[in-house]
């Protein structure tokens, strides 16, 4: 199993997001997270979908990605090729005695406290996958009372033969 | 000028003759626009058969068939079709009706999610939300059914669209689609592999799919093996692609193909699949046919290669140009041994199957009916084991063979025979089916009737659904479950309640009378032939 970036740029139009979401329950894909936005072309959507998979797994998706008729490009990397980031807040309990552990982690993380009131507290992230994950497992020996991510959001490398 | 007079006229660009369908409210501002057209429309008995009719018209004509229903349950009904077409990668154009642009999504009466349930079987489909696109949208629609790996594309349109004044209709002349671009044309350098392959390779073979059927490349394919002497097996899909008993041709593969078809495509160091995707029916193990050989895969749909097999090399692009850049190309290759080695298989592994004598042996009984029929004629096998004792027995000669091969579908032949009739009134079709399987398509001898379409059909009657009670014989030992099909109809009261003619052959003794009485003259009857219950495909 490899872990697998597509970056699909598709036709903004409704019922796009359904019919490439339905693409992978039907032929089995696995989606670790999908997000979508438009491009500066508003005409223009770019869906990033995180996968994983055999290598002849990675392939179809590819593969069938472009057989959609919304699909204008699919561009595929692996971690190492990309530059990935993901957006998370986080909701805790704060009490006296974790308070101060709770600020240690932030600051360890470079995370950031964005609201607060008498007993809960608003985390935000916004780093690699890896360490948003790990910043989610430190927080979980506290208390957490709710989470919200984008999922991961990823480009290509920047290269001077970029189209 | 109305939204319905415009896909009126966008039906008579593209050179429509028959739309199938079947109205409600939703669809009848077209089915009013429709009568000041030469376009004729045939009155299906269920909206599937619309879709089925469009594809046997469709795998006649070489273009897109087209249907046309009413939205809510007309709709629903015809996805059976649409999926049936889209397994066997059929270009049809279906035409949905849909409720009034400000019901859509209010679960109004008759409004169904057409577009979203058909998204999974169709190449594309639109829900047309501007008048003014129905040209745009048409023209897009022919083209993308009729290129590239071809198949269904649906167009919903709400009454109100249809009723819309359209100031001007302009029919595009092309079709600019950004994220359309079928690759036709195969790689040179990946052709040039191949031919180098060609040259090496002691035991070659072509596998023929359907592909090359839908290219139209079967003059291509047949030139090239010809010339350069290599033999060809096909899939179910492929039959009829070489004669049946050309001398380079080995048969069907597959699980319910020839022991010698199977054992060619294993026992080759190179094995060409064209235009066939090699699915679990026709290639059950994909690691056999990668192994000790080298395996290419030309297809139009880059996804079908290596989607099930990996492939030494891939060409993707249209069989027919491809076949057309082999034939430019010359070399040299010599593989009379390995013909010769095929052809005592074809000789020595031979099913051997024993007939009961009280009834019709339907191995013996298809070979001599194709013998007979018209050179060109078109042959429609429905599904069950009727459709395996078609593929094993039919002889080709330069007709057709259609089934559904894909999806198998109950009930094809006869919408399927219908189309095909209707394509080229000209030609020979006969469907034939089992007592199920007729079953499920029997109201459409009234379309028959009404529009004087003279198909044939001959009923293989086991009263058993005898896939399943084979199935069940093999797996559960004899413990048949639901498919006894003891309370059917007597089809002579059928036929003569459709005005058709009828014949009975209860065992092979008449076989000959009845089938040159049958083959006769160019009208529709009804012949019914009882086979063993027993008897067995494998």
């Amino acid at each position: 199993m490899r872990k697998r970036i597509y970056s699909v740029l598709v036709e903004n139009r409704s019922g796009v997001l359904g019919k490439v979401a339905g693409l992978f329950a039907r032929r089995c894909f696995n989606i670790d997270s999908l997000t979508v936005g438009e491009t500066d072309d508003p005409e223009i959507s770019c869906m990033t979908i995180v996968s994983s998979g055999d290598e002849r797994t990675i392939e179809q998706i590819e593969k069938q990605l472009n057989k959609k008729l919304d699909v204008i490009k699919v561009k595929t990397f692996d971690e190492t090729q990309s530059i990935s980031r993901e957006l998370m807040l986080v909701k805790v309990r704060h009490n006296k005695g974790n308070r101060r552990e709770i600020t240690e982690i932030c600051e360890i993380l470079r995370a950031e406290i964005v609201d607060m009131s008498k007993h809960f507290m608003m985390i935000q992230i916004c780093d690699t996958p890896e360490r948003t994950k790990l910043l989610l497992t430190m927080l979980q020996s506290i208390s957490i009372a709710e989470v919200a991510r984008t999922g991961t959001l990823a480009l290509a490398k920047c290269s001077e033969n970029d189209d | 000028m109305i939204g319905a007079d415009a896909i009126i006229k966008c039906l008579e660009e593209e050179g429509v003759k028959y739309v199938f369908g079947y109205p409600g409210v939703a669809i009848c501002p077209f089915y009013n626009s429709i009568l000041q057209s030469e376009i004729q429309t045939i009155l299906i008995r269920t909206e599937q058969n619309a879709a089925h009719a469009a594809s046997g018209m469709a795998r006649i004509t070489g273009k897109p068939g087209v249907c046309a229903v009413t939205s809510g349950p007309g709709a629903t009904n015809v996805i059976t079709g649409i999926a049936t077409a889209f397994a066997d990668s059929i270009p049809l154009v279906c035409i949905t009706g849909q409720v009034h642009t400000d019901l859509l999504g209010s679960d109004s009466f008759q409004e169904a999610d057409i577009t979203g349930a058909v998204e999974s079987f169709v190449k594309y489909s639109y829900l047309v939300k501007n008048v003014g696109d129905i040209p745009r949208i048409f023209k897009e629609a022919f083209h993308i059914a009729n290129t590239g790996r071809r198949g269904p594309v649906l167009i919903d349109i709400p009454i109100d669209i249809q009723n819309a004044p359209i100031s001007r209709f302009q029919y595009p002349e092309e079709v600019n689609m950004r994220t359309y671009k079928p690759t036709v044309k195969g790689h040179a350098v990946q052709i040039k592999k191949v031919i180098k392959e060609l040259e090496k390779a002691k035991r070659p073979i072509i596998c023929v799919g359907g592909g090359v059927l839908l290219s139209q490349a079967r003059e291509e394919l047949r030139g090239f093996v010809e010339k350069y002497r290599i033999p060809v097996v096909s899939t179910m899909m492929g039959i009829g692609v070489m004669p049946t008993e050309h001398p380079l041709y080995f048969g069907m593969v597959g699980n319910h193909g020839k022991a010698y078809a199977n054992r060619a495509m294993n026992e080759s160091d190179l094995l060409i699949m064209a235009g066939a995707r090699v699915a679990d029916r026709a290639v059950s193990q994909p690691d056999l046919i990668t192994k000790n050989k080298v395996l290419v895969h030309i297809d139009v749909d880059p996804a079908e290669i290596g989607k099930n097999a990996g492939p030494t090399i891939p060409l993707v692009g249209d069989v027919k140009h491809i076949f057309q850049d082999f034939a430019k190309e010359e070399f040299t290759c010599e593989h009379e041994e390995w013909i010769r080695t095929l052809s005592e298989y074809r000789e020595n592994l031979v099913a051997k199957r024993n007939p009961n004598p009280a009834y019709v042996d339907p191995a013996a009984f298809i070979t001599r009916l194709s013998e007979k029929m018209a050179p060109d004629g078109v042959y429609v096998a429905d599904v069950g084991q009727n459709q395996i004792w078609s593929c094993s027995y039919h002889i080709v000669k330069e007709g057709r063979f259609l089934t559904s091969g894909g999806m198998g579908t109950m009930g094809y032949s006869i919408p399927a025979a219908m189309g095909a009739k209707l394509a080229d009134k000209s030609r020979q079709v006969i469907a034939v089916c089992g007592d199920g399987s007729f079953q499920m398509s029997m109201m459409e001898l009234a379309t028959m009737r009404q529009y004087s379409v003279p198909v044939k059909i001959i009923v293989l009657k086991n009263g058993y659904l005898g896939m399943v009670r084979e199935y069940q014989h093999y797996t559960y030992k004899d413990n048949y479950s639901v498919v006894d099909l003891s309370g059917s109809p007597m089809l002579d009261k059928i036929a003569a309640a459709y005005d058709m003619q009828y014949q009975l052959l209860e065992n092979m003794d008449r076989a000959e009378e009845v089938l040159d009485a049958f083959l006769k003259e160019d009208t529709s009857v009804l012949l019914e032939c009882l086979i063993d219950p027993m008897d067995l495909v494998k």
